[in-house]
């Protein structure tokens, strides 16, 4: 038992876990917590499901159409949802355009792919029990993702500007660096991210459009156990989140499992409410 | 205090002929509704009961995310609860069964319940955070139904409760929804219109300004979370009366949708706004059946639209009254003589004390063993360059900052550290340095939010609009009216203040500081932005405040008006007193003349 919570723990945490990523990279740059991030893993199922099994495209085809697919909804995202409220942010108008692009994107999800969930194909086919793919795949998944953004922030160019932006979004602009690309740019990086979450961990959520709503809520969680903005701290947070759902699913039963993680999240959330590794708030008066 | 004691009858025929503008559109849906059984058929029926029931929810929900600004958007949760509760109460399935009317209440009370647990977040959580701790409460609600099968009848479902004789036709059941869903306007607007209505926008709004004028928040929010849970359970009981049969999948999610974007479209602050917004959108899929599947997509652009587009919903674009321009040679003149009317006059009192108060950010130290004393009746100016402490300074009397060490006393008993809610009570006012003013609420609002703790009427009291609220409202209102005239900004009462300029900013501050008769007001560069004629007439004013008796604490950077009105003055630099004496002794000083004044 003990392996198969190991097992199925660590592959849903690191689902969370880029999800996690995903709200990260999108807050970066444009200090917007984003409702969509859930949705664009929806749709990296979604889409992967569409393009290999309906569509009948190779697995790698199907990969690259399904990032290019969850790339442009997170640029519609910046467009639609983000830009037009950046200018009144301490309005937190974000957070109901956002959720309004998010529902829509779920009901367009379930009226057009339907509302149940619909198979995924095996990616490559190896291993089985407690090490088939589809417990092992979100991991590596997980680890190459974060990797491969440790690569882009510190040793490329752009990467260097994304995290100036993050850093102070105005000393940025004074430098020259073109801040608004740079903000669509890292909501396509999103879309990836949170498409390659859907698409790894497809073979264990299946295509299905409740997912989204599911994920944002776990994929928040991390986020807000490790701070905004923290992509290591959401790593932690994610897999911790998974192993304890996982366990808490095996030893008391799946309903009590989501009561204790909502428990665990507000009890977090009322101790510490910048997350375990934020930091505090600047002044009020 | 002639101003304030004026004949209630009288005002009370006033204050109805005033209200009637806005109390018709009310009247006109309880007339259509009352209408509806005489000009459609049962499907109508069907199509109003629902809308009612929503409506239920939703004036309570109102409170929550229109008014105090939290964005539950989860709030199907506590209708479920609601909903399962009558059920399982009426059926007998755990107890010995019980009437449907003493159902409902026991639902009411747990709704409320649970409307606090699911609220209490709100006190630590902001925006994004709260709207997910909702929607987590609301996927587990139903997971539970789902799960306890012994009691919810899990999948299969429970009957809903079946109401008696004459509620158990179509029709019946309709005006009994619609009475409640009146009931309920009622008291939301009760609420609303009262102290605590104005308050819940204080603290959504200005919420460093709210606790200056010692409104709690806690206690504030655990009141409309009563209140919201409570009624939202009660829908959830006529819900399920009228489903007649119920299942964890009749609560989906897009409930919760329609109840929060019903909120949104009709507009902040607004009763009559999402009141409108819950009716059209229970009735847009109707009248476009085809469209019905894509409802919740329709309210999502809706919700979309609006918050580019009309941000202010419904409730502005009926909001007539604040679109005429406002005369803009418009001058602000005080009536300093009319204070002697409102304020009582002090005799002596207690002195406000600081000693060897210290307080540092990270390795500045921000204060550094300060001492400072205000007398009453007199007016303690407090300059000196920027960053050299002098906000900092109010910030610790107001408790905003907890000084790191030293004594704050006010006469004899010490003033604790932090607690800037207490405030209030001791008898500190205080106003900011970028006016921090509800810019959707009218002047008058915004002045009568400084007496919010005079108010003598329990929330229970507001919501069912008894004598001692009237009392507290008539009472407050004449004050703040009164204070108006005092600073020269009564013609103005009415008009939404987020239309007026900054100097009139400034003296809105000041009348709702004055709204608690303050013994000590603090002052932070009240002269900021206005012109010379203006500074002349703030002199004039924070003179008359004075004399009554009331100890000033200013901190200025206008040096005439410094010494022109001051009796004491102390001189900061870089945390520390570098001198303090009167402003004859201070014009000469060697070190403040090379510091700071120059020359």
């Amino acid at each position: 038992m003990l392996a198969s919570i190991l097992a199925s723990g660590l592959a849903a945490g690191a689902i969370y876990a880029l999800v996690g990523v995903t709200y990260n990279t999108m807050f970066s740059t444009s200090r917007v917590m984003s409702f969509t991030a859930g949705q664009l893993a929806m749709l990296g199922g979604v889409f992967g499901s569409m393009f290999t099994l309906k569509l009948g495209m190779p697995i790698v085809v199907g990969l690259l159409l399904t990032l290019i697919g969850c790339a442009i909804i997170g640029i519609i995202t910046e467009f639609v949802a983000v830009r037009p409220v950046l200018k009144s942010l301490d309005q937190h108008l974000y957070v109901l355009s956002t959720l309004a692009l998010a529902l829509m994107i779920q009901q367009v999800a379930a009226i057009k792919w339907g509302t149940e969930p619909q198979p995924f194909p095996r990616l490559i086919g190896l291993g089985s029990g407690v090490f088939d793919e589809k417990f092992w795949l979100p991991v590596v998944a997980c680890a190459i993702t974060i990797l491969g953004l440790e690569y882009l922030y510190r040793r490329t160019l752009v990467g260097r500007a994304f995290v100036a932006i993050a850093e102070d979004n105005f000393a940025a602009r004074a430098l020259g660096l073109p801040e608004r690309n740079l903000r669509v740019a890292s909501y396509a990086l999103a879309g990836v991210v949170g498409g390659i979450a859907g698409f790894s961990g497809g073979e264990l959520l299946l295509a299905f459009f409740a997912n989204g709503a599911l994920l944002n809520f776990y994929g928040f969680v991390p986020v807000a156990l490790g701070g905004l903005g923290n992509n290591r701290g959401a790593v932690v947070g994610g897999l911790a989140l998974g192993l304890f759902q996982q366990a808490a699913n095996f030893l008391v039963g799946g309903i009590f499992s989501s009561v204790a993680v909502f428990a665990l999240f507000i009890v977090v959330l009322l101790a510490a409410p910048q997350g375990l590794f934020g930091a505090s708030t600047a002044r009020r008066v | 205090m002639t101003a304030v004691t004026a004949t209630p009858a009288h005002q009370e025929a006033g204050a109805i002929r005033a209200a009637l503008p806005q109390l018709a559109p009310f009247l006109g849906i309880l007339a259509l509704a009352v209408m509806l059984p005489f000009i459609s058929n049962d499907y109508w029926a069907l199509i109003g009961t629902r809308a009612a029931i929503y409506w239920v929810l939703v004036s309570g929900l109102n409170l929550v995310v229109g008014f105090a600004g939290h964005l539950a958007i989860g709030y199907v949760a506590l209708l479920t609860l609601g909903a399962y509760t009558t059920s399982v109460l009426v059926a007998g399935n755990v107890l010995p069964p019980v009437p449907v009317f003493a159902a409902l209440p026991v639902a009411a009370i747990v709704g409320a319940m649970f409307g606090v647990i699911v609220g209490l977040p709100a006190l630590r959580l902001r925006t994004f955070y709260f709207a997910m701790s909702t929607l987590g409460f609301a996927t587990i609600v139903t997971q539970i139904a789902l799960a306890w099968q012994s009691v919810t009848g899990g999948g299969i479902g429970i009957s809903g409760p079946e109401f008696p004789a004459p509620f158990n036709t179509a029709w019946g059941f309709y005006f009994l929804c619609t009475a409640f869903a009146a009931f309920t306007t009622w008291m939301s607007a009760n609420i609303a219109r009262s102290r605590f209505g104005r308050a819940l926008i204080a603290v959504r709004d200005a919420e460093v300004a709210a606790e200056a004028t010692g409104i709690s928040k806690p206690k504030m929010l655990i009141a409309i979370f009563l209140f919201a849970g409570a009624l939202a359970a009660i829908a959830g009981g006529l819900f399920a009366s009228l489903q007649t049969y119920i299942t964890p999948d009749a609560f989906t999610f897009d409930l919760s949708v329609l109840f929060f974007i019903a909120i949104l479209i009709g507009g902040r602050g607004s009763i009559l706004g999402p009141m409108l917004g819950t009716i059209i959108l229970t009735i847009l899929p109707e009248i476009a059946a085809p469209l019905a599947a894509w409802s919740t997509f329709l309210y999502a652009v809706l919700l979309l639209v609006i918050v580019l587009v009309m941000p202010g919903g419904i409730a502005a674009l009926l909001d007539f009254r604040n679109r005429r321009p406002l005369a803009s040679n418009r001058a602000i003149l005080p009536r300093p003589a009319a204070l002697a009317d409102i304020v009582r006059q002090r005799a002596g009192g207690s002195a406000l004390a600081l000693r060897d108060i210290s307080l540092s950010f990270g390795n500045v130290r921000a204060i550094d063993r300060l001492d400072l004393d205000v007398a009453p009746g007199q007016i303690h100016g407090l300059i000196g360059p920027n960053g050299s402490g002098k906000t900092s300074t109010l910030n610790v009397i107001s408790g905003y900052y907890a000084a790191r060490a030293g004594t704050m006393t006010l006469g004899d008993a010490a003033l604790p550290p932090g607690m800037p809610a207490l405030r209030a009570a001791r008898g500190i006012a205080r106003t900011f340095q970028t006016p921090r003013v509800i810019g959707e609420a009218s002047v008058l609002q915004n002045v009568m939010i400084g007496g919010t703790i005079e108010g003598r009427a329990s929330f229970v009291e507001a919501m069912l609009s008894l004598p001692r609220n009237r009392q507290d409202e008539r009472m407050l209102a004449a004050k703040a009216r009164g204070l108006l005239g005092v600073v020269g900004l009564e013609p103005l009462a009415d008009v939404r203040a987020d239309r007026l300029q900054h100097s009139e900013l400034r003296f809105i501050e000041i009348a709702r500081a004055l709204m608690l008769d303050p013994d000590f007001l603090l002052l932070d560069e009240p002269a900021a932005g206005l012109s010379s004629d203006e500074i002349e007439r703030l002199a004039g004013l924070i003179k008359a405040i004075s004399g009554r008796g009331t100890g000033v604490l200013l901190v200025e950077h206008h040096a005439d008006l410094i010494f022109d009105i001051c009796h004491q003055v102390t001189v900061l630099n870089l945390g520390r007193t570098l001198a303090a004496g009167t402003p004859a002794e201070i014009r000469v000083h060697k070190e403040v003349v090379s510091a700071y004044l120059g020359g």
